[in-house]
């Protein structure tokens, strides 16, 4: 059963066609790369899936996006916030907020109206030990998340994202600011978390998508040039552009 | 032209150059054994070690090239099957010092009659003539000179097969030539493995260029 998968997707903003038909499927447990040159709709695509795009003035969408095989755009009984449960979201740059690191992760349980002090305590130590922080943070919850690194800091937001038990989780270039130590753990995370959550990532370093993941698809100018095992993307790619692109001699 | 593909001109000129070199030492071992040449036997054997120091610049380069580019797709096939070229021109660098030194260490010249009877100058020639085509493939990247390559091979393992009855034979009638028979039935079989590296030269030109593997696989 596919987790994840578009059909026939177009999106527009205003006249600019940004994605052009594309057709593709994402199995569960999988991590999956969506490279390309800036501006080829990766990030786009990604946004799909917890609905971001909604939020930009022009947007419009046709065809069919289906998370566990239901529709999540021409679905009325698909609530926004019930759908962000379900697919988190990092972002390139660590976005903690305001807060203690306890109260960071603990966010999205209580605006979800699960405030049971046990229960959050519990939750908030699962998410930061499968994030791989809890031992640098557990006797500093009540610091600011501010006070930590970098690299910290967005192991920290996908502590966040995972509070809420999703089990897709979209990453959009979530190591792209962070120093190679940082970089690895993050890697390092990716590989674990994948036996729980169906992983998307948009990367620029190629390196980092022959690395981390099990699929990886090549985005040039809207379309869907190459989707394949990311060890055939990366040895021997059917499509000229994906190779010119892999080997840096794109444009 | 980027940084990388500096990087891999350098190497195939490098690879190139080894196998004009690896190329020069089979012609010359094959002037000293058919001539029985002291003199260019020793040159093969001095030449021996510009080979070995060649084989290690360009293993050296390969993985620098790995370790700092990070090379993917045909850029990685090319680095990878260069790796191996470099491994199997430098054996028959190997081989080509070790015919010339059955040269060095017999006391007379080959009898005729054996050198004939034998084939071994039908041997050096379809070697250094497969030696030439697999450069020549590999030059302008052309995969149907590659696979040329192997039906070229059946002729030095026909001689190499039939050598032993022959050699049986001529040592019946000439027992006092034992010593000159073995080091020409040692260099049939040394021209029989050159037949081998050049076969695997020829594969991995194939997988630079194709992305097939055909390695262990009886129809090429």
């Amino acid at each position: 059963m596919n987790k994840i998968e578009t059909k026939n997707l177009n999106l527009y903003y205003g006249t600019f066609h940004a994605l052009k038909g594309i057709t593709m499927s994402v199995k569960a447990n999988t991590v999956t790369a969506l490279i390309g040159p800036s501006g080829c709709g990766k990030s786009t695509y990604l946004r799909l899936f917890n609905r971001m795009n909604d939020l930009i003035p022009g947007v419009k969408i046709e065809g069919d996006v289906l998370l566990d095989e239901k529709d999540i755009y021409n679905n009325k009984g698909m609530r926004i916030d019930e759908l962000r449960k379900k697919v988190g979201m990092v972002f390139q740059k660590p976005n903690p907020f305001p807060k203690s690191i306890f109260e960071n992760v603990a966010y999205g349980l209580r605006v979800n109206g699960m405030n049971h002090a046990s229960f959050v305590e519990e939750r908030v130590e699962t998410s930061l030990k499968q994030a791989a922080l809890w031992d640098e943070v557990k006797d500093k919850l009540k610091k600011s998340a501010f006070a930590l690194s970098g690299g910290q800091q967005q192991r920290l937001c996908i502590a966040r994202a995972l509070a809420i038990e999703p089990s897709v989780l979209l990453m959009d270039e979530p190591a792209s600011a962070l120093d190679p130590i940082s970089t690895a753990k993050i890697e390092d995370l990716i590989y674990e978390l994948k036996n729980k959550y169906t992983i998307i990532i948009v990367t620029h370093n190629m390196q980092q998508a022959g690395r981390v993941s099990d699929k990886t698809a090549f985005f040039y100018l809207g379309d869907l040039i190459e989707y394949n095992d990311t060890n055939i993307i990366f040895t021997n790619p059917t499509d000229p552009n994906t190779q010119s692109y892999v080997t840096g001699r794109f444009g | 032209m980027t940084h990388l593909d500096v990087e891999l001109k350098r190497l195939k000129d490098e690879i190139v150059e080894m196998f004009e070199l690896v190329t020069q030492q089979m012609k010359k071992s094959q002037l000293a054994f058919i001539g029985f040449d002291r003199e260019i036997a020793r040159e093969v054997n001095f030449n021996e070690k510009r080979v070995n120091a060649l084989e290690l610049k360009i293993d050296k380069d390969c993985e620098n090239i790995f370790a700092l580019f990070n090379p993917v797709a045909i850029d990685l096939r090319f680095v990878l099957a260069v790796l191996k070229i470099n491994s199997n021109l430098e054996r028959i660098g190997d081989i080509a010092d070790g015919i010339s030194r059955y040269v060095i260490g017999t006391g007379n010249p080959f009898d005729k009659e054996l050198i004939d009877i034998t084939r071994v100058n039908e041997m050096f020639v379809m070697a250094v003539q497969m030696l030439s085509d697999v450069q020549k493939a590999f030059d302008s990247e052309d995969t149907k000179i590659a696979r040329g390559i192997f039906q070229k091979d059946d002729l030095l393992d026909e001689i190499n097969e039939n050598a032993n009855s022959v050699i049986e034979n001529y040592i019946r009638s000439h027992e006092g030539n034992i010593s000159q028979s073995l080091h020409i039935i040692s260099a049939i079989r040394k021209l029989e493995r050159t037949g081998d590296q050049v076969k695997n030269v020829a594969e991995e030109i194939i997988f630079f260029l194709e992305a097939k593997v055909l390695k262990h696989v009886s129809e090429k």
